[in-house]
């Protein structure tokens, strides 16, 4: 697999930034995790320009989190005064030791890492996003799953009283998202606390989300509340709403096309409209690291 | 006065297309340009759908004449921003890839009705001069009927591309569906 540095992939005024901000952090650089995730073979041939991050702007602009409308700009207009504090994490199901973790508990106990993901939006988008966060498996291997434990389901808040969204039957409120364990104990597999180097704002999941890079982003459920581990298979909000087009795994798949956006190439948010579209990679690039959990199954069929 | 009318008409509609113009040379389409020309263009297709619609009834209940003479411009602006919907998608957003353009349109439903939709749309522009009227006489109205097919097929276009429940595409099936129901004889169809 090829590795690029962060260096390599960033402009060079925000890498500045970043090491400004390492430094008033006081960690050393080495204590990173050097975006290594970014680019697999599949995606090496790829120009180089297309390995930009995607500006600040777009990132925390442009979202789909329906709980606050279904227009890419509502979350940024309606969430600024979302309250994210105080705010607990129940952690339980098939595990050994439940427990009730908050924010402030999480935050000391992993500390964050910084991994540029590509995120690739089911509709035929992808950013580049520097996120911040943590394995999964760290906080998982805390609560010691039982060997009953086969998926992990994620619910996110239920508030319609700060969620303008959740008034309305749009999705099965509270939003609710699962993966097989072997995905959820991923190296890949992150709870995310920010971005850029800053706390993650609400538009973009609040204070914890997660970040499956493989996965289409709706499996990277926002403003998680309650992580439990289960024998059976979690039908997610989207499978409910419209099971011929959500499957469980969702896995970027080039060559399974969604009734209403072809997954073969993708738009570069950003990027103006000179710039064509490209080809979406398997597994969205993260094949090398990914695919052998996969090995066997018929992906067209578990889609 | 009068003559004034239909020519600010007509600047109206292409207002529109001005501003999609300026936003484009601007750089003022936002972090997804092209899919804001897709959507820009055909909600306005959609727009003056729901305007052509509704001429008639206007003319019904004001005995206004004059809704009757913008109706063929407003039709036109239908094909106007209906093909610069197409060409937005067919050039700027799939480069003239007709592999992937084909496939669309076989396999995506929505993509398949709303090219139905721009295609019925042809014959009505060819025959909309005033030649063509005379020509074609009864066969002409029987001809431009096809607007309400179009209209229907744009509005379920609008529907199945949608990911959930949005209120939009449903508030212009609602006024499609009443636009077509004042076109229902009553009066004939109780006094049979
Ligand atoms: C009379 C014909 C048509 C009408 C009334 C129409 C109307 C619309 C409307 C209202 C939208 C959504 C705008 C929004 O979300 O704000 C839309 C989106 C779209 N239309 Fe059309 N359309 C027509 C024909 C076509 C044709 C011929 C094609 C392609 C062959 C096409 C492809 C698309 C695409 C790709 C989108 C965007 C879908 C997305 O967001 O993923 N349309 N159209």
């Amino acid at each position: 697999m090829k590795k690029f540095k962060y260096s390599e992939i960033t402009p060079e005024s925000i890498f500045k930034n970043r090491r400004k901000f390492i430094k008033n952090l006081g960690l050393s650089a080495s204590s990173l995790f050097f975006g290594q995730n970014l680019i697999t073979s599949a995606n090496a041939n790829t120009k180089k320009e297309n390995m930009k991050l995607t500006e600040y702007r777009y990132v925390t602009t442009y979202n789909n989190y329906y709980e606050f409308g279904t227009g890419k700009s509502d979350p940024v207009e309606r969430s600024q005064k979302f309250e994210t504090k105080p705010w607990d994490i129940i952690i339980d199901g098939e595990v050994e030791n439940p427990i009730t973790i908050s924010m402030e508990e999480i935050t000391q106990m992993f500390p964050s890492e910084e991994r540029i993901y590509k995120l690739r939006c089911v509709e035929g988008w992808s950013m580049i996003i520097p996120w911040l966060g943590f394995p999964l498996n760290k906080l998982l291997k805390k609560v010691s799953p039982t060997n009953k434990a086969k998926f992990v389901k994620f619910t996110s808040i239920l508030d319609p009283e700060q969620m303008i969204g959740q008034r309305f039957p749009i999705l099965d409120w509270p939003y609710k998202e699962g993966l097989r364990i072997d995905e959820a104990m991923h190296d890949l597999t992150i709870l995310v606390t920010g971005l850029y180097g800053k706390k993650l704002p609400n538009q973009n999941g609040a204070p914890l989300r997660l970040m499956v890079p493989w996965k289409y982003g709706f499996k990277s459920s926002k403003a998680i509340v309650n992580i439990k581990l289960v024998e059976k298979m979690p039908i997610s909000s989207w499978m409910k709403a419209s099971p011929n087009e959500y499957g469980f795994y969702s896995n970027v798949n080039p060559g399974v096309s969604h009734p209403r956006w072809s997954q073969a190439t993708e738009r570069v948010i950003g990027e103006g409209i000179i710039s064509p579209r490209i080809p979406t990679t398997m597994f969205n690039g993260y094949g090398d690291e990914v695919a052998s959990l996969y090995d066997g199954m018929d992906l067209k069929k578990y889609f | 006065m009068k003559s004034l009318l239909k020519p600010s008409i007509f600047v109206l509609s292409a207002a529109p297309f001005l501003l999609i113009t300026y936003k484009i040379f601007f750089n003022k389409l936002g972090p997804e340009p092209v899919k804001e020309i897709t959507h820009f263009t055909g909600e306005w297709t959609l727009i003056f759908i729901c305007l052509t619609l509704s001429m008639s009834p206007l003319k019904r209940f004001t005995s206004f004449i004059f809704w009757i003479k913008i109706r063929r411009m407003l039709g036109l602006f239908v094909f106007f921003y209906a093909t610069l919907h197409l060409l937005t998608y067919v050039v700027i957003d799939y480069r003239l890839d007709w592999n992937q353009i084909t496939d669309d349109v076989i396999k995506k439903k929505y993509v398949f009705v709303g090219f139905a939709a721009w295609l019925l749309l042809i014959p009505l522009a060819i025959t909309s001069s005033q030649k063509m009227i005379t020509l074609l006489k009864q066969n002409w109205k029987r001809l431009h009927r096809l607007i309400y097919a179009i209209a229907i097929l744009g509005s379920l276009h609008f529907i199945w591309l949608s990911k959930t429940i949005y209120f939009k595409p449903l508030i212009y099936f609602i006024i499609i569906t009443i636009l077509l129901i004042l076109r229902v004889n009553f009066k004939n169809i109780f006094n049979r």
